[in-house]
């Protein structure tokens, strides 16, 4: 796959808060790549290198080809950018943002009423940017993001402060975005948002990137333990559950067996079910995820 | 960028125009103030000095009010834009920056001209009988004077630390400049130290321009208001580019 931001040995103080202690990923063509990590772990600053917005102190970086601090317009008429907690004018009504940001390109904009019908924001062409909810200012913010027809989309902190369900229906559109063949770069600190829509994630904390990779490779990499939860009221179920390969413990409460396990527990786990006929009234399976990856990477949890 | 300048341009009319009391209180007000001391001076014994004030002094007052209001507004709106994180996102297109910046000034230009014809048309009849200001002369100073002295409201946004600020820290920067404008004492007529001060400001070139083309005074006589202004313009934006904060 063809990289299009290539980012190489990245630092940037302020004074002498180090924002970014060294920052190393590419991002290929076609997916969403997320950058996570707690608030404070340096992941705006990156983003807004990348931009061209700041100027690295050290590092190089490339987005389709460019040097985003030299080549700044030529960049910007290329990529889409959404700004973490950014306004617009507060009586700028929606479909003169539109019509505004169309005319600051160089090239040929995509049609700006498609653009809202798609957003769903129509019927609220002619409101006030201080009269929408949060979920429609970062909808209008993914218009503007996309009025260019860019090739990179950036996004930071899309979804903070909005309501789940506002932040599913955003998830959809970032999907959208991928479908139409553009890269997508995105930065939170909500780990179920980049299991749900990222292809990719680097995982970041105190200005230095731990570790790339897909959420499901970093989980098993990091967070091999499995842990299944079965009932039953089999007497003999205990002495098969211990006979599973892998099987590291198994506690009995009742009529309910709590497997541990690494690796394939889960198959393993049913497999011996099925094998010996056991009878279950319930199962259950407990799986780490990406939050359980930075506890055990940073020894804290990213909620902290 | 042209077609990006003009339509920002006018957009930020518009919301300007949105704004409930801002277009009265930069607009209107001004004008109410030549109204009502142009009638009181409306007498019909007039004495030198209100004869002398109504001829000259109210006009030029109100132009100053009418420039140092765009200056304050324009403060406001910079420092409001940079808070609300507006003028990174702005930043974050192929807008340039001085784009950006410049289609303020614009506004703010279109503003004070909307302001004096207002006064003019308004207050027409409080211009004493024998004064036949030359409107579209005196527009043109009033807009130099305008364009040289926005460059110090740029400073002024930089240094305010929010926007809740703004207005007071801009007017007690202002409002003093107006007292060594040479307004109400004339710059001759000043203790040195003053004459000083005076002469470092911009705003003592502009009163003298705008009241000698009030009075007929052709352009040649004013030349070194002229260069003076523009020599402002040139060192405050310089500065300005230097302490100026996007966010």
């Amino acid at each position: 796959m063809r990289p299009v931001i290539q980012v190489s040995g990245v630092r940037k103080t302020y004074g002498s808060t180090i924002a970014v202690a060294e920052a190393s990923f590419e991002v290929y063509e076609g997916e969403i790549f997320g950058l996570i990590g707690p608030n404070g772990a340096g992941k705006t600053t990156t983003m807004e290198c990348i931009e061209g917005l700041r100027k690295p102190d050290q590092g190089t970086i490339s987005v389709l080809g460019l040097d985003p601090f030299r080549q700044v317009y030529k960049l910007q008429n290329r990529i889409g950018v959404q700004l973490q907690q950014a306004q617009l004018q507060k009586r700028i009504k929606v479909w003169e943002a539109v019509d505004l940001w169309a005319s600051l390109y160089q090239k040929k904009t995509v049609d700006g009423d498609r653009l809202l019908e798609q957003l769903g924001l129509t019927e609220k062409r002619s409101a006030w940017f201080m009269n929408l909810s949060g979920g429609q200012k970062q909808r209008l913010f993914i218009a503007l993001a996309l009025i260019n027809d860019p090739e990179v989309v950036f996004l930071d902190e899309l979804t903070t402060g909005l309501d789940p369900q506002s932040r599913r229906a955003i998830w959809d559109l970032v999907r959208g975005i991928r479908m139409r063949g553009k890269t997508v770069f995105l930065t939170t600190h909500l780990m179920e948002e980049a299991e749900r829509l990222c292809d990719r994630v680097a995982v970041m904390d105190h200005g230095r990137i731990i570790d790339i990779d897909t959420p499901e490779s970093l989980v098993l990499r990091h967070c091999p333990e499995r842990t299944v939860i079965v009932d039953t009221g089999d007497p003999a179920a205990a002495q098969h559950f211990q006979a599973i390969p892998g099987v590291e413990g198994v506690e009995c409460a009742e009529n309910r067996f709590t497997i541990r396990g690494r690796g394939e527990l889960v198959t393993e786990v049913i497999h011996c079910l099925s094998e010996n006929r056991i009878r279950v009234t319930d199962f259950r399976t407990i799986l780490p995820n990406l939050e359980d990856v930075f506890l055990k990477l940073t020894g804290r949890s990213i909620r902290e | 960028m042209l077609r990006g300048l003009l339509k920002l341009t006018w957009v930020e009319i518009k919301i300007f125009l949105r704004e409930p009391l801002g277009a009265i209180g930069t607009i209107v007000v001004p004008v109410l103030v030549f109204m009502v001391i142009g009638r009181a001076m409306h007498t019909k014994t007039p004495t030198p000095t209100t004869e002398s004030f109504a001829r000259v002094g109210l006009p030029i007052l109100v132009a100053i009010l009418i420039m140092v209001s765009a200056v304050l507004s324009l403060v406001t709106i910079i420092s409001v834009y940079r808070e609300g994180g507006i003028l990174k996102r702005l930043r974050a297109t192929p807008l340039r920056p001085q784009t950006i910046l410049t289609a303020h000034v614009l506004v703010k230009l279109l503003l004070t001209a909307v302001s004096l014809s207002l006064m003019i048309l308004a207050g027409k009849r409080y211009i004493p009988p024998g004064v036949h200001p030359p409107i579209f002369s005196f527009a043109i100073a009033l807009l130099l004077s305008t364009w040289s002295i926005l460059s110090i409201g740029f400073i002024i946004a930089s240094i305010v630390p929010t926007a809740r600020f703004a207005q007071p820290i801009g007017a007690v920067v202002l409002y003093p400049m107006i007292a060594f404008s040479g307004l109400f004492v004339p710059v001759s007529l000043m203790p040195p130290v003053f004459r000083l001060v005076a002469h470092a400001l911009p705003m003592s070139y502009a009163v003298s321009l705008m009241q000698g083309i009030w009075l007929g005074d052709p352009w040649s006589a004013h030349l070194v208001d002229v260069a003076a202004l523009i020599l402002f313009f040139f060192v405050f934006t310089a500065i300005s580019a230097k302490v100026f904060r996007w966010e």
